[in-house]
């Protein structure tokens, strides 16, 4: 022991420094952010490659239970596959198509005319009644945005009511609160990229860049993109407020449009046929 | 150890880290070369103190340094680091027994000798108070380079504060 404290004392500049020395880096790393994060940093980087080497060498010692494990779902595969080959397929099918319960079904058209320059433009697709297209139904643009509806069919032609037409109203809703409106164009601004939101109940607040959608209650489907806000609460003289919005269709662009079969549209008419006006 | 020469020191902390303070710590040359003048301090403690009252000096005097640079620690472990080669290298270079010079400072000890005591003493503080700020050895170049310059700033300076209060002593 006394040789131990002759031996300190004699190095102890040494032992000071050592002493010292620590409590300086404990001080730098514990009280500056920076060298603390390089600190647990590293720190971390070591253990997690200590883990990621462990891990393999844990894989390796599984390999064993994996092989049996696949070995017997292989198994078991192969034999359903057997019971499969020996059905005659041919004898008794019953196909449960799920197709024909979708209400809505796109078709894909080519637009072979159009027109965005006039005060109500109309433009003609290469579908007709033979491809099964009716008038009023709903057509929307490839990416997103709505075209428009169908105006008159021939038999491998049909022309669309743009949303750049006078008579053009589509249903549509604020996406963030459900409030309703209707989409129009016109009405001073002849802009394809801009058109009108209006009727919306004026207890509604509308923010530019707030996003619109289709409603869902005419021939469009719900949730079709129409546009972002691009002025909010237009003042109106009526009680209702309006807003400009940006179109995501861009017309004079278009190429190609789906257009929208809704397989209840005849049983929603009939239906609400029944409902007199002024009742 | 007279009252003559804790008044000295004394007064020469205070010269020091106030030209370190208020005047170096603005100064740079390009982020390259920064002078820590207030070492000379340490250099110049007398021979006759007593290890552990060395590095207490030391310490202290590189946590005042930390509080101004905001630094906490980093100066404080060069200057700890700078003790420790201070005593390493008296005790190599001298005989213990016949150091009958108050303090190892250019005028007692002449040129060759404190040259070589001020360049070994500030390498040193200067590598570990560069690294330990970079925390890395990713910009090693770069951390080499600032040290080096550095290095070469600070020694400029202590060589020229001591030759500035070179007193022709007989020795």
């Amino acid at each position: 022991m006394r040789n131990l404290w002759i031996f300190i004392s004699r190095y102890n500049a040494f032992f000071l420094f050592i002493i010292f020395f620590i409590v300086g880096i404990y001080l730098t790393v514990k009280n500056n952010s920076y060298q603390r994060s390089v600190t647990l940093n590293s720190s971390n980087e070591v253990v997690g490659t200590a883990y990621e080497r462990l891990n393999i060498f844990k894989r390796y010692l599984n390999l064993g239970m994996v092989n049996d494990s696949l070995a017997a779902e292989n198994a078991k595969l192969k034999s359903q596959l057997l019971g499969l080959t020996t059905i005659d397929t041919a004898k008794d099918v019953k196909v449960v198509d799920t197709i024909t319960n979708q209400q809505y079904t796109y078709l894909a058209a080519k637009v072979v005319k159009n027109s965005i320059t006039l005060r109500n433009n109309v433009m003609t697709i290469n579908k007709g009644t033979v491809d099964g297209i009716k008038s009023g139904m709903a057509v929307i643009a490839p990416q997103r945005g709505v075209v428009g509806f169908i105006r008159d069919v021939s038999a491998h032609l049909a022309t669309i009511q743009s949303l750049l037409h006078k008579d053009t109203k589509i249903s549509v809703t604020l996406k963030k609160n459900h409030a309703l409106g209707s989409l129009v164009w016109g009405d001073g601004n002849f802009d394809i990229k801009k058109a009108f939101v209006k009727e919306v109940p004026n207890h509604i607040k509308m923010y530019v860049g707030d996003t619109v959608v289709t409603s869902g209650y005419a021939a469009f489907p719900a949730g079709i993109l129409v546009g972002k806000i691009s002025k909010a609460n237009v003042a109106t003289n009526d009680n209702f407020l309006s807003g400009e919005l940006n179109l995501f269709t861009d017309f004079s662009t278009l190429q190609y449009v789906y257009v929208v079969k809704d397989k209840k549209a005849e049983e929603q008419k009939a239906l609400e046929s029944l409902v007199k006006p002024n009742e | 150890m007279n009252s003559r020469i804790i008044i000295v020191n004394v007064i020469r902390w205070f010269l020091l880290l106030f030209v370190q303070i208020f005047l170096l710590k603005n100064m740079g040359f390009y982020d390259l070369s920064t002078p820590f003048i207030y070492v000379l301090f340490l250099l110049l403690l007398p021979f006759g103190i007593p290890n552990i009252l060395l590095y207490l000096l030391a310490f202290g005097t590189g946590l005042t340094l930390d509080a101004f640079y905001d630094t906490m620690g980093v100066h404080a472990t060069a200057c700890v680091v700078l003790a420790f080669v201070r005593i390493s290298f008296i005790s190599i270079s001298l005989n213990r027994d016949a150091i009958d010079d108050p303090e190892p400072s250019l005028s007692y000890m002449g040129f060759q000798w404190f040259s070589l005591y001020a360049f070994l003493c500030v390498v040193a503080h200067h590598l570990v108070l560069f690294f330990l700020e970079t925390f890395r050895l990713t910009e090693i170049g770069y951390t080499l380079m600032r040290c080096g310059l550095s290095c070469i700033f600070t020694l400029l300076i202590i060589l020229l504060v001591e030759f500035i209060f070179y007193r022709r002593t007989p020795r």
